[in-house]
Order: C-alpha cells, then structure tokens, then sequence
C-alpha cells in the first residue's frame, strides 16, 4: 500500500505532517506550495489573533491563558512563536514554550517556535505561510505570538485578522504607547499584569490616547476604536474579557470588511514573497553579492554602484519608458 | 532563507531542580547558530516527545542529574517512537556513570556527555552529525 501523502496526513490531524510543513515554509522548500496545491482552495476558517508588545510584557503567558480559555469552548489552537534569532551567530534560544508546557499534551492545540532568521530570512513570509499551514490543518483558532516590539514585528502581525497589543505598568506612559505606533497597530490594547501598581494609570492614559486617535485627523466614524482591557495573565484574571473583546472585533470585521482585509493581506504576502524570491535570485544565484563587493572594491561610488546593477537588469526597460509604468 | 538551521530540542525531564546545565548547553549551541527551543524544568517523557513533533526537531538533548537516566531516557525514546519520530539525534548529559552511558548508547542514544565535557565538545559533535547525515540523505527531508 503507498505511505499516505503529507497533505493527506495532514488533513487526518497529524501533527508530525504539520509540523514537517511549517518547516518546510521555513526554509523556503519548494514543497510547501505543493502541499498547498494539493490540498486546494478553502474557505479561511481559521481566525488568526496576532499578539505583540515589547519584552516581558506576557505575551507568552497571555497566549497560553487565552489557549486555555478558548479550549474550554472547545475550539481548537495551533500557536506560533516567533523568538528573535542572533544577528551574530544566526542561532536562536526559543523559550516561548515554557511558558506553555500546560498546553503542551492536549490534542487540540498545536504550538510551534519560529525563530526570526534576521531580515533577510523571511520571517513575515514564513510566519504567513505557517499560518496557512496550521489552517490547511484545521485548527479553529491561530494565536500568532511576535517577538518585541519593532517595526518588522508590525510587519509579522499584520498577518492577523485581530491584533493584541499587550504592555505592562512600569515600562513607560502612555506618552511611549502613543510614540510607538502601537495604536495604530493595534485592535485590541491588553494592559497586563494588573495586580501591578500603575496598571490603572496605564490604561487610562491608554483610554485617552485611543480616544484622542478618534476623535482627531485619523477620524473615521465608521471605524473601530480599540478598547483597553486590563488583566492577569499570571493569574488569570480577566482573561475571559481579552476573548470577549477578539470576539466583538470580529463581529464588526466579519462581512465586506473582513474580505477586504484579507485581500490586502494576501497582495502584501505576494509582494513580500516576490520580492524574497528576487533577491535570493540576484544576490546568491546572479552574483550580485560578489559583482557588488567588485565594484566597490575598484573605487566606484555605492550609487554609482546599485546603478550599475539595477541597470542591469531595468536597463531596457528604462529605455522603453517601461519604469514608469 | 533555503538554509536550513539544525532544530534541537534542549528538555529536562524528571524531578530535577538543576538547569544550569542544560542552560548553558542551550547558549552554546545557539552560538553555533543553531535553533534551540528550550523548555524549562519537569518535563515528562510525553511532553518532551509531543514538543519534538511539533517542533520537527533534528537533535533531542536531554539534561538530568537526579539519577533517574536509566528509567527516564528509556521511556523518553519509546515515547518519540510511538509518534514516529525514529529519526532525531539523541543525545544527553549529566550525572550518568561510565557504565550506564555505555548501555544508553547501546539502546539508540548516540552519544551521552559526562561531567568535564567542553562545551565545544558537544556542539562540534552535532554539528559534524548533522552536517554528515544531511551530505548523505540531502540537506531537504
């Protein structure tokens, strides 16, 4: 009898098929797209919630309650958690999971660590197409957690249909919440650590900071204002308000809304993976790293330099009033 | 982007408080660019198993110093057995005498590291593993 294929042991529930699929997304595999391929178009199902904030606000123990409160509706979770990789040796320490180890043996959550490869290594995409995959498994719910905050972090989250942004008393004002573009990133402020002193405080500058978002230039009277939520995630507290407000954004998401969200989500992801696919074509496969390095080695200017390259390929193009186009 | 990273799973299984150790362990093979998802103390033989699926991890390293190696690697194996994972490195570390080392080894550990090992030691030894079997059966799995 012939093995069962990766797509069709995926579908089954095996958690060894997805977890082979999301490394294959990893690492750029030609077989993930064949996996997609295979399995064929399918309705989203999967509601993707993007958790984000600087380091050691809870993130991770914020994920891990809000997999337990949603199992106890009997959904099912596959989480993802990016971890930053090291600039210097490209290695990374991934200890998101500690935080998790209550979810670790329940059959209907999946987690997964994902280190951010740096740059270049195409962690949005990755984090995308992992998305995809725990999808394509049928996992109702995807808790997609970030590294700290940054902008490729904003970058990684925009993969979700509701994003948390979650902060802590002691690390700042809401002067620094305002400052950061963390409202406009975010659908839903989670001011963790409430047993904290300053977390009131926090989330009234927060309350403030959304209210005069609202009410100012970026006004949209049909659009959604973040609401602030104080919790516990160390001890649980509240936690059941943080899914009740995912919940009430989805319910203004759903419809044409949503469809147009996620639109802009999949032309972002077909840019961010051409434009991947372009530079390892150039910069490892066409030499462009060593003509580069040439070239600036025989005195020539950095510009003069990427003119050279660009030219390269755009010259004619150029010529033919093509750029423009 | 399409070079693959060696994924290993650092995990600490049993009643054992000590995590220096495999801490350390963990640092050091993150230096040596590999990814390392570290899982914390008390960890059971399913749960390490159930974390190296999802992971798809090529190494699983594991730390002990309590004295229990003899009945907990075992189980540990026979548990990543059950979910199909026959593949991965095994590795471990610790308080593990000469003797019962040589009989680990001898049940599908590749190679455990006693006390004194260098650090070096033990990251160069996955490394050339991994880089061995990945020239053999191709770098893509």
């Amino acid at each position: 009898m012939a093995q069962p294929s990766l797509s069709q042991r995926l579908v089954q529930g095996e958690k060894a098929a997805l977890a082979r699929l999301i490394s294959w997304a990893e690492n750029g595999d030609a077989r993930f797209a064949e996996t997609l391929r295979e399995l064929g178009p399918r309705a989203s199902k999967s509601w993707r919630t993007g958790i984000t904030g600087p380091p050691g606000a809870g993130k991770s123990t914020l994920v891990n309650e809000l997999a337990r409160e949603l199992r106890t509706h009997a959904r099912t979770v596959g989480i993802l958690a990016v971890d930053p990789s090291s600039p210097f040796s490209g290695g990374a320490l991934l200890g998101d999971r500690i935080r998790m180890e209550e979810r670790t043996v329940d059959p209907g959550v999946f987690i997964r660590s994902m280190a951010s490869r740096g740059a270049h290594g195409g962690i949005a995409r990755a984090a995308v197409d992992a998305c995809d995959a725990i999808e394509a498994a049928g996992y109702d719910e995807i808790l997609l957690e970030t590294v700290g905050v940054g902008q490729a972090e904003y970058d990684v989250v925009s993969a979700a249909d509701t994003v948390l942004v979650v902060l802590c008393p002691g690390a700042g004002d809401g002067i620094q919440a305002m400052k950061a573009g963390i409202l406009e990133v975010a659908d839903v402020l989670v001011v963790n650590k409430a047993d904290l002193a300053g977390a009131d405080r926090l989330a009234t500058d927060l309350e403030e900071a959304v209210h005069i978002r609202a009410t100012g230039g970026a006004r949209d009277p049909q659009g959604w204002a973040a609401p602030v939520v104080t919790c516990s995630a160390g001890t649980g507290k509240d936690i059941d308000e943080v899914l009740r407000q995912i919940e009430k954004h989805r319910s203004w998401l759903a419809g044409e809304r949503l469809e147009r969200a996620r639109r802009e989500k999949r032309l972002r992801h077909v840019r961010r993976t051409v434009e991947e696919q372009l530079a390892q074509e150039l910069w490892e496969r066409r030499g462009w790293n060593e003509k580069a390095s040439a070239l600036l080695e025989s005195g020539r200017a950095p510009y003069d330099v990427v003119e050279t390259l660009v030219s390269s390929i755009l010259g004619a193009a150029k010529r033919d009033g093509v750029k423009s186009a | 982007m399409s070079t693959r990273k060696i994924r290993v799973l650092i995990a600490k299984p049993g009643l054992d408080g000590h995590d220096r150790g495999a801490k350390t362990v963990a640092s050091v093979l993150r230096d040596h660019g590999m990814e390392v998802i570290y899982t914390g103390l008390h960890q059971t033989p399913e749960m390490i198993a159930e974390t190296a699926v999802q992971e798809d991890v090529d190494v699983v390293g594991l730390s002990i110093l309590s004295g229990a190696h003899m009945s907990l690697f075992p189980r540990v194996r026979a548990e990543l057995e059950k979910r199909g994972l026959t593949d991965a490195l095994l590795v471990g570390g610790g308080i593990i005498p000469d003797e019962d080392a040589k009989k680990l080894e001898s049940e599908g550990y590749a190679k455990l590291f006693g006390p004194g090992t260098h650090t070096e030691e033990i990251a160069k030894y996955i490394e050339t593993t991994m880089n061995a079997r990945w020239a053999k059966q191709g770098a893509s799995r």
